[in-house]
Order: C-alpha cells, then sequence, then structure tokens
C-alpha cells in the first residue's frame, strides 16, 4: 500500500449526516506515504463531505483521522501544517497577482519572507506562469487558474497534498499539463489523495483507488487489482454495415451464453465469461445479411470495473459533473 | 511567531485589496464630510453647535465606515471561496479573526479622525480631553467592527449584508444619545439604549468634547470592552457553527 510501509492518511469509522441524510457512512481507508490515492464516485457519494472532514473544513459526527500521525480531532492546526489543499474551484485572489497570491498563501503557513519569495518564484517557473506572475489572477485563463491553484497548494511543500477535482472544466492541453505535474509531485514523495470524476485519469494516475457510493466505500484496491477483476470477462466489438439491434437478437437466438448489446446502428459488442470464438460470428452476421468489416478484442478499464462495481455509467458522472459545474455546483 | 507572519500577512493584503482601493478612501472621507455638513446646516446654530456635533459625526463615521466595509468584505470572500484557504490556514482561529477584523477597525479609527481633522477649524481643541476620546474611538471601532464580523457570518450575500447592518446601525444611531439624550426618549425605549455598546462610546465622546459624561469612565470603558469581547466570541462561535459545519 505505502511505499515504505507509514502511514499518512488514516480514517477509521468516518460518519456524517445531514439530517436525515447520511453522507458518509462510516467508512474506512488508509494512505501509505508516497502514494497517490483516488476516490471515485458520483455526484452527492460522500467525496466532497469527506475530502472537507480531512482537511478540517467540516466535523464528522463520528470517527478518526490521524494525519502524519497527529489525530486531527484533537490537534486539527497541527494537520492543517502538514496538508496542502486543492480546491474543485480556483479560490484564489482576483485582485492580486499570481506571484502576490503564492507569497500570500506561503505566509498563511508561517513562511519567512525571504523563503515565501524565492519558492514562489520556483513554481511560477516549474508552472510555466513565470509570464504571468505579475497579472492579476483575475486576469488568468482558467487552466493558468488552475495551475496556479495548485501551485499555492505545494508553496509550503506540504507532504501530504489533497485534490479536489483539480482537471474539471479546463481545456484538453491544461488537463494534461496538470496530470503531468500531479505525477511529478507525486514521483517527489509528496502523498497524493485525490478526487476525480474522470475515470480514465485516475486510471492513469493512481496506485490505489477507492469507490464510494452513498457514503459507503464500495471498493478500495490497487489500479492493477481491480482491472483483474474483470480479466475473467471477454468482449468484442465488431464493426458491421448496417442492422446492429436485428444482429443481436439473432445472435442472442443462436448463441445462448453470450451477451450481445448493439452499439448505435453499426456496431455490436459481444461479452461473454468464456473466450470468444469469433468465426461462428462472423458466419452468422453475414449469413443474416451483415457485412462484417473488423473484429476488435476489448481490453478491460477501470471505467469497466467502476460500471461492475457501482452499477453507475461513467458518461453518468461527466454529464453529473458538468451540469453541477453549469449551475454554478461544485 | 509563524501565526503573526499570518496575522500580518492577512492585514496588508486586506489593506491592499479592498482599504486602500481608492472608492472606499473617497467613501472614508465624503461620508464624514456629507454627515458633518448635513448636521452642522441641520443644526443652525452655526459654528458654536460644532463641538455638540462632533461625537455624533464621529461615531457614525466610526460605524458606517467599520460595519459595512467588514460585513461586505467577509461575506464576498466567503461566497467566492478564497475565505477557505484562511481557514485551512494552521492558525487560531483567534488570530486568523482578528486579523480579518484589524483592517476595519484601523479604518474605522482612520474615518473618525476626518470630522476631527475637519472640526480642528472651526472649534477650540483645548478643552478636550484626548486621554479618554482616543481610546473610545479605538473601542467604538473595535465593537463596531465585530458587529460587522458577527453580521457577515448571519448572512450569505452582499445586498444582505448591508440590509442585516442597516437593521443595528439606524436603531443603535437614534437610541445611543448622540443625537436625542437617552433621559429624553420614552421611559419603556431606554433600556434598550443600555444594551447597546454605542451608548457607552456616545457617553464617553461627550464626555471628552462637551461636558462629563454621564456614567464614570471606567465604567463606559469597562462595558464597552466587554461588548467587544462578547460580539468577537459570539463571531467565533458561529463562524466555528456555521462555517466548519
Amino acid at each position: 500500500m505505502s511505499v515504505d510501509g507509514k502511514t499518512a492518511i488514516e480514517v477509521r469509522g468516518l460518519a456524517k449526516r445531514f439530517g436525515d441524510v447520511e453522507a458518509v457512512a462510516g467508512i474506512d481507508f488508509e494512505v501509505g506515504e508516497g502514494e497517490l490515492f483516488g476516490f471515485l464516485g458520483p455526484n452527492g457519494a460522500g467525496k466532497s463531505t469527506t475530502i472537507n472532514i480531512l482537511i478540517g473544513l467540516a466535523r464528522s459526527n463520528a470517527g478518526t483521522i490521524r494525519i502524519g500521525g497527529i489525530d486531527c480531532s484533537a490537534n486539527p492546526k497541527a494537520a492543517q501544517h502538514l496538508m496542502g489543499v486543492v480546491p474543485d474551484e480556483s479560490n484564489l485572489y482576483p485582485e492580486l497577482t499570481g506571484f502576490e497570491n503564492l507569497c500570500f498563501c506561503g505566509a498563511l503557513y508561517g513562511m519567512a519572507k525571504g523563503n515565501r519569495t524565492a519558492r514562489a518564484r520556483e513554481l511560477l517557473d516549474r508552472f510555466g506562469l513565470a509570464e504571468a506572475g505579475g497579472r492579476k489572477f483575475g486576469g488568468y485563463s482558467k487552466g493558468m487558474k488552475r495551475k496556479l491553484t495548485i501551485a499555492a497548494g505545494i508553496i509550503h511543500s506540504p507532504p501530504i497534498l489533497f485534490m479536489d477535482e483539480p482537471t474539471t472544466g479546463i481545456d484538453v492541453a491544461s488537463a494534461r499539463q496538470i496530470r503531468q505535474l500531479i505525477a511529478e509531485l507525486n514521483r517527489g514523495g509528496t502523498t497524493i489523495f485525490l478526487t476525480t470524476h474522470y475515470i480514465e485519469e485516475a486510471e492513469r494516475l493512481c496506485q490505489r483507488i477507492a469507490f464510494i457510493v452513498k457514503g459507503r466505500i464500495v471498493r478500495t484496491d490497487t489500479v492493477q487489482d481491480l482491472m483483474r477483476r474483470t480479466d475473467g470477462r471477454h468482449a468484442v466489438l465488431f464493426a458491421v454495415n448496417k442492422g446492429a439491434a436485428r444482429l443481436c437478437e439473432s445472435i442472442a437466438a443462436q448463441f445462448p451464453g453470450l451477451q450481445c448489446h448493439a452499439v448505435a446502428d453499426a456496431a455490436v459488442r459481444i461479452e461473454s465469461r468464456e473466450p470468444i470464438r469469433i468465426g461462428p460470428l462472423v458466419r452468422s452476421m453475414e449469413d443474416s445479411g451483415a457485412e462484417v468489416t473488423e473484429a476488435r478484442k476489448l481490453q478491460p478499464s477501470l471505467e469497466d470495473v467502476f460500471v461492475e462495481i457501482t452499477g453507475i455509467e461513467a458518461g453518468v458522472m461527466k454529464q453529473e459533473r458538468e451540469k453541477a459545474r453549469m449551475g454554478g455546483g461544485a | 511567531m509563524k501565526a503573526w507572519i499570518a496575522f500580518w500577512s492577512i492585514l496588508a493584503k486586506d489593506f491592499r485589496a479592498y482599504y486602500l482601493k481608492p472608492p472606499n478612501i473617497s467613501w472614508g472621507i465624503i461620508f464624514p464630510l456629507a454627515w458633518t455638513g448635513m448636521f452642522f446646516i441641520r443644526s443652525g446654530a452655526g459654528l458654536d453647535s460644532v463641538p455638540a456635533l462632533l461625537p455624533g459625526v464621529i461615531a457614525v463615521s466610526i460605524l458606517f465606515g467599520t460595519t459595512s466595509l467588514l460585513s461586505v468584505t467577509v461575506t464576498f470572500e466567503k461566497k467566492g471561496r478564497s475565505f477557505e484557504r484562511l481557514l485551512l490556514a494552521p492558525i487560531p482561529l483567534e488570530v486568523l479573526m482578528l486579523a480579518k477584523t484589524a483592517g476595519a477597525i484601523l479604518f474605522g479609527v482612520a474615518n473618525a479622525f476626518v470630522p476631527v481633522a475637519m472640526a480642528a477649524f472651526l472649534m477650540d481643541f483645548s478643552g478636550v480631553n484626548w486621554a479618554a476620546l482616543i481610546p473610545a474611538i479605538v473601542l467604538i471601532a473595535v465593537s463596531s467592527t465585530f458587529l460587522g464580523l458577527f453580521i457577515a457570518i448571519s448572512v450569505s450575500e452582499v445586498f444582505e449584508a448591508q440590509t442585516f447592518s442597516n437593521f443595528f446601525r439606524f436603531p443603535m444611531l437614534f437610541l445611543c444619545g448622540l443625537f436625542f439624550p437617552i433621559a429624553q426618549l420614552p421611559a419603556w425605549l431606554r433600556p434598550l439604549s443600555y444594551v447597546l455598546p454605542l451608548t457607552y462610546g456616545a457617553d464617553v465622546l461627550h464626555g471628552a468634547i462637551l461636558r462629563p459624561p454621564h456614567l464614570p469612565l471606567v465604567l463606559d470603558f469597562g462595558l464597552l470592552a466587554a461588548f467587544c469581547a462578547a460580539l468577537f466570541a459570539l463571531s467565533l462561535r458561529n463562524i466555528r457553527r456555521k462555517w466548519i459545519t
């Protein structure tokens, strides 16, 4: 679990209620030092509530949290010194420049003037914002704002970093850059607790992932072990010229052990617990009057695992996220 | 030591971001000027009325300057979520909120000296008890700022902060004895006057500029300090209850 066996974040029996709603229902997990841990779930699953409790912006109704060995209920401010936070919104001060924002955030952690100005310059360089450092934050693009918000989260070189949806709502190039920065930070030894709606992002970056649904962690495992779970399943995608739905009906009748799904009108996805023999299927489809132009074995993805475990389509998560952003929600 | 680095940085940032902005500076000067002019013209008693008007104008300038700016800046930062950055800082909430309010207190004190500076051309200051006047100005600024903080925590929108502020400010102005002696108020209103912090500040201001105070100075200062402590403690309690839920 951990790079050297030590625990950076330890959560036991964490619970939170809002009136009758059980937002977090007694969850347990650990994050090892130097680990990049993903926390995935749909809107309303309890991700934000959990992260808010961990960073000290909310109180739990039950359970214990230890950050870097410090009991957060007994000494929350000491624990806050060990952590950096990148919130889901770029919440720096619009009227201050990028450089001033970083220096201000350094001062909040008690950094002396010389240290914080040197570190601010270093981070502006590292994040490709050196030229924009003298401009007001309010005039930055979304991608630049996200990068500066991440820089502000690590100005005091925290050993543990909480990142809430770091790439949501920004362009592809900036998101890619930010993912590289996250990976670099983790390679440098920073423990990262990452929540995201983008399953492919978690798959690419995280070493371990917890899936949370309706306030409960339904599974926690390494990405490799999660993927292994789907190894027993086989899937083949056939590209056809027409009538995918009709072909599915015909295949279902002829091959009872196979599951067939029409993907639009021109593709058929076949799934099975047993290895799939392609020849008889192609012949069957051609006998039904279809022309098969391609047959491709599908590799299992974390998205498949997520769908299987949570019963929620991954696309739904993305749509929920975008809807929430359009409505101004988090 | 580390908490003080954060304290000074928050104070300096607020001054740069809010209090030293040209609209606020001009408001800080024009507002007391307008009140002074209005009361001066309304009284019609010529220059003799200046000493009688000065305590009221000082109090109004502090009260409006502090409550308006603090409640707006805190509400604005809370809405934009930049206030979360402050709550995440590893410093005690007490130090954090003192830093956040220190700018408004200084702004209020500066506002108070605008009418004093103007009155210096119109009245004789030789009889003024500065040893009472200056601490009174500071304590009125502190209590008004903490009242602004209490208001800011109770609302979520900037316009609500202004509306809710007026709910406190205007009754306080008319009941604290600045413009109408408390003895001339209807008997059922008088008890209300004595639960307002400005009543004790106004008594010291009158005492320092015009006539002996009604209450002993020690009592006035003690009660003003108690109001400051109570408003600050109540505000911290509300922050813990409402913002760290």
